[in-house]
């Protein structure tokens, strides 16, 4: 899920249309670009998905880090198949929010400013080959738990987009899961790179989910317009309980003292991230945030020559067709 | 007299040559990972590397094979040091900027893919099969960085400038690929691999159109350098190795 506190916008529209749409919602309507749409709705949408696809390329990085460091051909192809599907989804999402009548290059230049987010997950470093497989694992996991919900999401091209996304994400979670087996089952050293790597993703990737946004009336909004399907909370519950007998199959211990079952509610009960670390990285002050900001905007300054190439290029082209005719 | 070739040990060497030519390009081409000018071409790159990565695990998996001793793609990948390496000088030429990345995937593509389809006609049934599967996915590199080099060369100033500035540059890398050598000959004789000198003319005019589309002028007269098949690299590849190999060095006992 890379979407975290998408803050959703009021909307002053004629009250009979807004009901109108809303019925439409509620009867499982997808909405479709060229159909009308309150502003707040459309607004929303473009910052989440926005939110999204930004993840999705920032979050080349992190596993980007490990490519060249992969330990087998076999790890090393796994990777680039991987880091190559998020570029992909990028891509969709960035052409889904399109539709709402957004540019790609608008929403790039937003990242770069820094009036758009990405996911905080991505600000943590990848510091031992166990990181690849506990990114598989325990953040393609917990996009998941989002994503799957989000396939039924009233808007038409965002909900294709996940449809397509969900299926690469589950081989994803497979690929980090086999990783973490290896690094788990293997010799000391491995197992104590697979440890490592559990606990230092574990919280960051609670935070994934966001704050409880159990008061928020931002929530319940998105909520209505299903563009946002469960709440932060049950999504961390289910998590959760996804998680704790993976990692004890793994033998590996979560880094949380206070986690046990909870018989009555069915689930775990567990420790909240320390939400404080949590808005300092928001705020930009994660242990990689500047590094991966860097990056993307040396790859947009840097690329600036070949994108002008191209468009000049095509431009030639397209006279000296007109001065053929 | 001329020493006899082993035709085993010969063979062994030019499946490394073309198996540490993907493999090292491959990692090359996968440095760009997150860092492409736009996002197509970080899909196509990782495309591309991918590809490459594949090919490596063919080639150097027969090598092992052909080698008898016990070593799999992966030992032959990950074990060997710098001088055990037989890959082109060109693949190992950093990156640069995109220019320069796109400029050594096009020669080397230029050449890759018509000795894949000589290598089609191998008597060895194996590389045979191996040739065609690449040549499918090389083809489609060819097109793709042909074209982008047209474009490049034919677009801005500034983009003409970069591209004539990498074909200068790399120029000087093309050699190797082209000529033969004795195990080179001793497996064409065998009907085992094509001649990369046989390849010389079909490079050549390939190259020149493209050049000439685009607008870029191959340097004249410029010194070739040589030695990369026969293990004598630049100070790149070390370099390379130690991040590549760092893993599997690191820890020899562990299984991944």
């Amino acid at each position: 899920m890379y979407a975290q506190m998408v803050k959703s916008e009021a909307t002053n529209e004629d009250p009979e249309k807004l009901a109108a749409f809303q019925a439409r919602i509620d009867a499982g309507e997808k909405i479709e670009p060229k159909e009308w749409m309150p502003e707040g709705y459309r607004k929303t949408l473009i910052r989440q998905i926005g939110q999204h696809a930004h993840s999705e390329i920032v979050g080349q990085l992190p596993e980007g880090n490990w490519i060249t460091r992969a330990p087998t051909l076999e790890r090393k192809a796994i990777l680039l198949a991987k880091v190559q599907d998020e570029a992909g989804h990028g891509l969709y999402l960035y052409c889904a929010a399109e539709t709402l009548g957004v540019s790609r290059d608008e929403l790039t230049e937003a990242l770069l400013s820094g009036k758009m987010k990405y996911s905080s997950i991505f600000n943590y470093p990848t510091l031992n080959w166990a990181d690849i497989g506990a990114v598989g694992w325990l953040v393609d996991g917990a996009a998941i738990m989002n994503q799957v919900p989000l396939q039924r999401t009233s808007f038409g091209p965002y909900s294709r987009a996940m449809i397509r996304i969900c299926k690469e994400e589950s081989f994803h979670q497979r690929q980090g899961y086999d990783i973490m087996m290896k690094m788990a089952q293997g010799t000391p050293e491995q197992k104590a790179m697979a440890q490592d790597a559990l606990n230092r993703f574990w919280y960051p990737s609670l935070m994934m989910f966001g704050p409880s946004d159990k008061d928020s009336v931002h929530s319940a909004q998105s909520m209505a317009w299903k563009i946002k399907i469960n709440t932060n909370d049950e999504l961390r519950q289910k998590f959760v309980d996804q998680t704790v007998p993976q990692a004890e199959y793994l033998g590996l211990t979560i880094p949380d003292p206070d986690l046990r079952w909870n018989e009555e509610k069915g689930g775990y009960d567990f420790s909240e991230p320390d939400w404080s670390e949590f808005f300092e990285v928001i705020k930009g002050n994660g242990p990689c945030n500047a590094e991966r900001m860097e990056a993307r905007q040396k790859a947009w300054d840097d690329g600036a020559w070949f994108r002008e190439g191209l468009m000049a290029h095509a431009a030639k082209r397209a006279a000296r067709k007109i001065a053929a005719e | 007299m001329e020493a006899v070739v082993d035709l085993d040990a010969a063979l062994f060497e030019g499946l490394c040559r073309l198996g540490d030519s993907t493999l090292v390009l491959g990692h090359r081409v996968s440095e760009w990972c997150g860092h492409a000018p736009v996002l197509e071409e970080d899909i196509a790159l990782a495309n591309m590397a991918l590809d490459l990565i594949g090919q490596t695990q063919l080639w150097l998996g027969l090598a092992g094979e052909v080698e008898g001793k016990g070593r799999d793609a992966d030992a032959l990948a990950f074990r060997r040091d710098v001088w055990e390496f037989r890959n082109l000088l060109l693949v190992e030429r950093p990156n640069g900027d995109f220019g320069q990345t796109l400029m050594r995937q096009f020669l080397f593509d230029a050449w890759h893919q018509p000795m894949l389809k000589a290598l089609e006609g191998s008597n060895d049934a194996r590389i045979a099969e191996i040739a065609a599967k690449a040549g499918r996915e090389v083809a489609y590199h060819l097109e793709r960085s042909a074209d982008l080099v047209i474009r490049l060369g034919d677009g801005t100033e500034e983009s003409h400038k970069r591209m004539q500035t990498a074909l200068d540059k790399l120029w000087p890398y093309t050699g190797e690929m082209l000529t033969s050598d004795e195990t080179d000959r001793a497996l064409a004789e065998a009907g085992i691999m094509a001649a990369p000198d046989s390849i010389r003319p079909t490079w050549e005019s390939l190259v020149g159109e493209v050049l000439d589309e685009a607008t870029l002028t191959a340097p004249e007269g410029a010194y070739l350098h040589k030695g990369g098949k026969q293990g004598t690299h630049s100070e790149h590849l070390g370099h390379m190795l130690a991040t590549m190999q760092w893993l599997q060095r690191a820890y020899p006992d562990a299984t991944w």
